[in-house]
């Protein structure tokens, strides 16, 4: 067996392993709304972000995920990367040197670089966007309630399904008007499947670190 | 200051951006520095921040650079390559509201003028009226 890796290259890893499993997936839903290359974008993105896994579990967490998202930014050239981008530098910028963050840091965390990327994307909740699973999230991590990852699988999924009626009002899907309800939004889709990979990973390491 | 505002053309695709990069090279010659970036980090359609960084470097000037895009992705990608910069560039660098030829024709003449940021900005934005 090969030595355990840092928790937090087990995280990046299983994130790099789902975005690369639904890349095409992402892609389809793309070619219905939008223009095709969400999928592609996020499965080079998250390539890159695999080749430094090494790099990245030995660094402090928050610099880590701030890592992350700057190997987005610079790999991903569709709009995503800025986007999914300025998430994990702002989230990475808040965790700061926190060794290992609890709940309440990152729903503290979560919730500026969820602003962080309205700011960015200059849009909110209800447009189908990836807003629409992220904003939910962070509602869910928010407070003292116990939350599973399958509390946060289920939420994600909801979430994004709801984004099915909406009409765009963001992206390329924009132009489309009245034309782009009945589909899936493919951001939604990539926050639900990069939040429940995140999920069952987490609960994985703090079965095995014995924490609740 | 001295020198014109800078034009950089940001398009997904490398042809839509260098072809918009002739038509302006043609109204006003050399007189304006310019720059321009397309395509994905790939080699496909789609922009790239990296790239985009470059075009700023490559097309700056002291008095100010302006960025036209085509589409939404474009001017995400351009503003997070803006914030990228040195904080003391940053301020000198803007991402027109403005259909991207068009944009990129208007505001090279009226920077080939000798006018500032503000100035190109506003001549390449008259063509969206908001």
């Amino acid at each position: 067996m090969s030595s355990p890796k840092p928790p937090f290259a087990c995280l990046a890893q299983a994130v790099c392993i789902a975005v690369e499993r639904h890349a095409d997936e992402l892609t389809a839903l793309d070619q219905a709304i939008g223009d095709a290359d969400h999928g592609i974008n996020m499965r080079r993105g998250f390539a890159a972000v695999a080749e430094k896994i090494d790099a990245l579990g030995a660094m402090p967490f928050g610099a880590a995920v701030a890592e992350v998202g700057k190997i987005l930014v610079m790999t991903v050239g569709g709009a995503s990367g800025p986007l999914y981008g300025t998430f994990f530098m702002r989230l990475g910028a808040e965790l700061g040197a926190t060794p290992a963050p609890k709940r309440a840091d990152l729903a503290r965390a979560m919730r500026r670089a969820l602003e962080a990327v309205q700011a960015r994307g200059k849009a909110v909740r209800g447009q189908k966007t990836m807003l629409d699973v992220l904003e939910p999230l962070v509602d869910l991590l928010d407070g003292d309630a116990p939350r599973s990852a399958s509390d946060i699988a289920v939420c994600a999924h909801q979430a994004a399904m709801a984004t099915v009626p909406l009409r765009a009002e963001k992206g390329r899907a924009s132009f489309l008007g009245d034309r782009s309800r009945d589909h899936l939004d493919p951001g939604a889709r990539s926050t639900e499947i990069i939040a429940v990979a995140l999920a069952a990973t987490w609960e994985d390491q703090c079965k095995e670190q014995g924490a609740t | 200051m001295s020198g014109n505002v800078g034009i950089v053309i940001v398009s997904h695709s490398a042809d839509v951006a260098r072809g918009t990069a002739d038509m302006v090279r043609q109204m006003v010659g050399t007189e304006v520095p310019l720059a321009w970036c397309g395509g994905d980090p790939g080699g496909g359609l789609g922009t790239n921040v990296g790239a985009v960084v470059m075009a700023i470097q490559a097309a700056w000037s002291d008095r100010g650079v302006a960025i036209l895009v085509d589409l939404g992705g474009a001017e995400t990608n351009s503003e997070m390559a803006v914030e990228m910069l040195d904080p003391e560039l940053r301020a000198r660098v803007v991402v027109c509201n403005a259909p991207i030829v068009e944009g990129a024709v208007m505001a090279a003449t009226e920077a080939s003028g000798g006018s500032g940021l503000d100035a190109v900005r506003r001549a390449a934005e008259k063509l969206y009226p908001r």
